[in-house]
């Protein structure tokens, strides 16, 4: 019977573990449904990002309020950890405060652990009263409403209850161990929690031992079950980051990539050799699709950029498009492209394979208004934190738009045609481009 | 201006078995646009004045594609970019300059890929080569002690990082520099970029250049400084919507350079 609660334990770990992980699975196998793109240029560089953005969250502090509480709770959450490892063995062996015998380095890990909770459960309240007091603009925007909204609501709740339960956790056991509780070892400095114990003065052991015991149970299947929300949220980002960082664009933001295929139907088209009347090689692949229509026309790297996206409207408060009352947003088209792969991964797991669904990401999710509305200036590209590019798969689309439906808004056909016959986007000769020369 | 100018082109070079110094792609807005050809012309008075041995393409250059691209058109823009390189080849050109970003940014970072890999220098970067190697002199002549407000081109400035050169240039003809709030690597767009300049804009409350325009008039400038032939239309056009063509003026940074000293 003394071995029930250890096992209960093991039960809650690994049916928690094991369900976050087949989760995680699902999401690598969904980015694989992306084209294969190769990365492995700029090691270095790369892992100077990874270093300098996502682990030193150098474009959080741009701006600088949010930034900062950014970093509390950042920091807080990586080193409140620990002790969700001394948890983990206490609950696996029956043991408590296992690491205790570490002594006064002890004492200051559990302080500085209450310290940053403290710090966090501020943090989070002052992001709470941003989102829902303050309302700033950019948490208000139309692909807010519903879900998005409630779910950046729940991480907030989430955390704030992670952090009083770890609070009175602590309450309750330092008061056991002041009242000598067996098994209750003097250990710990409780620099914060000390102020919660006159809540619990004059309670019996036995309910102290109920509050700390619940308290304790509640902050770990908690943690497990924030663990599952992952998958299901924009919170994602605080796994997905750190990868997603590593294949952001190394590049100067300006250079938009060639498409091979075209390259090569344009280099045959030029070559004075090449038989405009042969017939494809025995064999040879069917012409690939220009631009895209879907996800699975995304790469994999837009794929990861999309579950990475933590919906925080940096990108699509300093886009000049959404900021002068147009339909795009840039943090719109990163959460359309997650819808729509989540609906195809559904269907997947339904199927077996992907059945047609007579839906795709254009049209279905994003709107052609949307996709023209872009002036292509990166602004959204440079806001995020994470380096997220929305600009690739507005490009992306538009490739698809022009180039599969000859579906370009008429003025553009009317430029393209203008560059086509006389090199210019306007109905000038190019035999006059030196005119200026002779002008007065 | 009474005289014609002398801009030598690369046939011209070619013919007389010379190789130029730098090629000046002058853009199709450069070439066409009746704003932005006194742009090309202040430019060529600035190359000619400080000696640098410079030719054009002239009728041999031709669109370099970015508008294509930024629509859609990959297709188109490849078509425009292997022509132009195969010309460029055929000169053996080694030095690009040109006075629109967008040609800057087209050159510099999606050509090689293609086949062409030049230097290739905004005229803002140029410019400021020539005033660090003595050649050309920049002071504040009639500029001097004016309130100028520069407005970052997004092809110079986020898609290839280039923020300084024009405000070098712009610090050295004394001018008193005031940023707008949005302004370097979170500067607003002008609203032409991506292909939009050929386009109207989608429905919306308000046009990107006027929203530009209303931060630009918030700084109280004597003058909007541009870098980009497109921004310097939208900025002009916003400067007009607003009725302040009569305060405020919209110069391209190397036309202040130019008509600083009246050269």
């Amino acid at each position: 019977m003394q071995y029930i609660p250890n096992i209960l334990f093991l039960i809650a770990l690994v049916l928690g573990i094991g369900y976050f992980t087949r989760n995680i699975r699902k999401v690598i196998r969904n980015i694989k449904l992306g084209l294969e793109i190769d990365a492995s240029d700029h090691k270095k560089e790369r892992w100077r990002n990874v270093f300098r953005i996502a682990l030193g969250q150098s474009k959080m502090v741009v701006r600088p309020v949010a930034g900062l509480l950014h970093i509390i709770v950042y920091i807080g959450f990586i080193v409140i950890n620990i002790e969700v490892l001394e948890i983990i063995i206490d609950g696996l062996f029956g043991t408590h405060r296992i690491f205790a015998s570490l002594g006064i380095f002890y004492d200051y890990l559990i302080a500085s652990f209450e310290i940053l909770a403290l710090l966090v459960l501020l943090g989070v309240i002052f992001f709470w009263t941003r989102r829902n007091i303050q309302r700033i603009k950019r948490f208000w925007s139309s692909e807010m409403k519903g879900w998005p909204k409630n779910d950046a609501n729940y991480i907030l709740y989430f955390e704030m209850v992670l952090m009083l339960l770890f609070l009175i956790m602590n309450a309750s056991d330092l008061q056991l161990q002041r009242l000598g509780a067996a098994h209750y070892v003097e250990a710990g400095m409780f620099p914060v929690s000390q102020y919660l114990v006159p809540l619990f003065e004059g309670f019996s052991e036995s309910t102290l031992i109920f509050i700390e015991r619940t308290a304790w149970w509640l902050h770990i299947l908690g943690i497990l079950t924030f663990l599952n929300y992952l998958y299901f949220s924009k919170h994602l980002h605080i796994i997905l980051a750190f990868p997603n960082v590593f294949y952001g664009k190394i590049v100067p933001k300006g250079k938009f990539k060639n498409l091979e295929s075209v390259t090569n139907e344009v280099k045959l088209m030029m070559d004075p050799n090449a038989d405009p009347f042969a017939a494809p090689a025995e064999g040879a692949e069917a012409p690939a699709k220009f631009g895209a229509s879907d996800v699975t026309d995304l790469s994999r790297i837009q794929l990861l950029n999309a579950y990475t996206c933590t919906e925080c409207g940096r990108c699509t408060s300093e886009c000049p498009a959404n900021q002068t009352g147009k339909k795009l947003s840039p943090r719109k088209i990163m959460m359309d492209t997650r819808d729509r792969l989540q609906e195809v991964s559904k269907n997947i797991d339904k199927n077996g394979e992907f059945k047609p669904d007579g839906k795709q990401l254009l049209d279905d999710y994003i709107s052609r208004e949307e996709l023209w509305a872009c002036t292509t200036c990166n602004a959204c590209v440079e806001a995020c934190p994470v380096s997220i590019d929305p600009l690739s798969i507005i490009m992306d689309m538009r490739q698809y738009l022009v180039m599969e439906q000859s579906a370009a808004p008429t003025e553009l056909n009317v430029a393209m045609t203008n560059i086509e016959n006389n090199g210019a986007p306007w109905p000038y000769n190019q035999m006059d481009r030196l005119n200026w020369k002779n002008e007065v | 201006m009474s005289e014609t100018i002398k801009v030598p082109t690369m046939a011209e070079y070619m013919a007389q078995g010379k190789q130029p110094e730098v090629l000046f792609w002058v853009g199709c807005a450069g070439s066409f646009d009746d704003r932005a050809k006194k742009i090309t012309k202040a430019f060529v008075r600035l190359l000619t004045n400080a000696n640098v041995d410079f030719a054009v393409l002239g009728t041999e250059e031709s669109c370099t594609g970015d508008p294509a691209k930024r629509a859609g058109n990959e297709f188109l823009f490849q078509m425009q970019a292997m022509t132009n390189i195969e010309v460029l080849n055929s000169y053996e050109i080694k030095k690009i300059v040109t006075a629109c970003p967008h040609c800057f940014n087209t050159i510099k970072n999606e050509y090689p890929e293609l086949g062409g890999t030049y230097e290739v220098m905004h005229h803002t970067q140029f410019l400021r080569s020539l005033l660090n190697e003595g050649r050309l002199k920049v002071e504040g002549g009639k500029f001097k002690g004016k309130r100028i407000t520069f407005h970052d081109p997004c092809y110079l400035g986020r898609a290839n990082g280039e923020y300084e050169a024009p405000r070098e240039l712009l610090r050295k003809l004394e001018v008193e520099l005031v940023e707008m709030k949005r302004c370097k690597s979170k500067g607003l767009c002008c609203g032409a970029g991506g292909a939009q300049m050929f386009k109207d804009a989608e429905p919306g409350n308000k046009e990107i250049n006027i929203e530009r325009t209303e931060e630009a008039i918030k700084t109280q400038p004597n003058i909007v400084a541009a870098a980009c032939p497109f921004c310097n239309t939208m900025m002009t056009d916003g400067v007009k919507g607003k009725e302040k063509e009569g305060d405020i003026q919209v110069l391209d940074v190397a036309e202040m350079i130019a008509n600083a000293e009246e050269i």
